[in-house]
């Protein structure tokens, strides 16, 4: 059978559209299915805290509560949620103490503002303390060596004359 | 005025700490005392003050889908309050503690259970009650006092009832 030009022209054309029909409906599907990573799940799980499981954050927890947990967090985000409102949704569901940084407010602010002020209180004393210290071991000399000074050559011990001496060529 | 200041906000800060250190060792609400008020508002959407309901005996019992102890009793639950219900002066309430709603209603659906419950939202329901753990019931009588808390599961249907029928005739 011998094809003409007109026909190989419409088989091409055939040919074009089935291609381009394909591109145009496989491509939102791939754009409309974002499947979030292990990664993008435990970017949030790590700034959560589960309440059954005191102390261990969310992204390194092996209990089911907290399976069930990142599963929500990846079904949000495959929904669209931004990260403020997935851990917006844990704070009306379950309270501020699943949030692993207490929101800065009310009685919270103490978490924030005691420990730096201890710091620093802590550093002051121990300024203030070296300070009388050395005021006091300074002053303590001053007056040892004033004292022998002071003393009549007869009533020096020359051992300690002898000591001091030595001290000083040293 | 500067020490004042300096003792005032130690002795402030002293006693924020040991407020706290004395809510976390009390234990969970105990028998005789008045049960603590709250709303459970169920996944239906219904809303139940325990202040509402004073006489009738309120069963409320703290669980979660992912404690595997708390469906070694589910089914026990069920047939008790299956038994009561008619009478109208018995409630079952179930508080889903720190749980995500799909699987929570999947567990309810598992177990057939009929009686109101609903999300601990923010847990403060949980809170108030100080509970250790799930699953945990607490039986309160008509004047709203506690007369048996059940650390852990019960262990059958005529354990539950139990501690109920006592109640009834009061």
């Amino acid at each position: 059978m011998k094809i003409n030009k007109k026909q190989l022209n419409f088989i091409l054309l055939g040919v074009l559209l089935s291609l381009a029909l394909t591109i145009v409906v496989a491509s939102p599907v791939n754009a409309q299915d974002p499947t979030p990573s292990d990664d993008d799940v435990n970017a949030i799980a790590k700034q959560l805290y589960c309440p059954v499981c005191e102390n261990i954050p969310l992204d390194a927890c092996g209990t089911q509560a907290c399976i069930q947990w990142r599963g929500i967090i990846r079904d949000k985000l495959a929904e669209g949620w931004s990260e403020k409102e997935i851990k917006q949704y844990f704070v009306d569901q379950y309270g501020d103490r699943v949030l692993a940084e207490p929101p800065r407010r009310g009685l919270n602010w103490l978490v924030y503002i005691v420990p730096p002020i201890a710091f620093l209180a802590g550093a002051y004393v121990l300024y203030k303390g070296f300070r009388t210290w050395k005021a006091a071991e300074d002053s303590q000399g001053v007056e040892k060596k004033r004292n022998i000074a002071d003393m009549p050559k007869e009533e020096v011990d020359e051992y300690i004359l002898q000591l001091e001496a030595e001290l000083k060529n040293r | 005025m500067k020490k004042l200041l300096v003792w005032g906000g130690l002795a402030a800060l002293l006693i924020i700490v040991a407020i706290g250190l004395n809510r976390a060792q009390q234990g969970q609400v105990g028998v005789g005392e008045k049960a603590p008020d709250f709303t459970l508002t169920t996944f239906d959407g219904e809303a139940y003050r325990l202040k509402d309901l004073r006489g009738q005996v309120v069963v409320i019992n703290f669980w979660a889908s992912w404690c595997e102890t708390c469906k070694t009793e589910a089914a026990d639950l069920e047939n008790a309050w299956r038994t009561y219900q008619p009478r109208g002066d018995v409630l079952f309430l179930g508080v889903d503690y720190v749980d995500t709603e799909p699987d929570a209603k999947a567990y309810l659906a598992e177990f057939d259970i009929t009686y109101p419950n609903g999300p601990d939202k923010r847990t403060k329901i949980s809170q108030a009650y100080r509970i250790q753990g799930v699953p945990e019931t607490f039986i309160i009588d008509k004047n709203g006092k506690i007369v048996h808390v059940q650390i852990g599961p019960f262990r059958s249907y005529e354990e539950i009832v139990s501690y109920i029928e006592p109640l009834l005739n009061k």
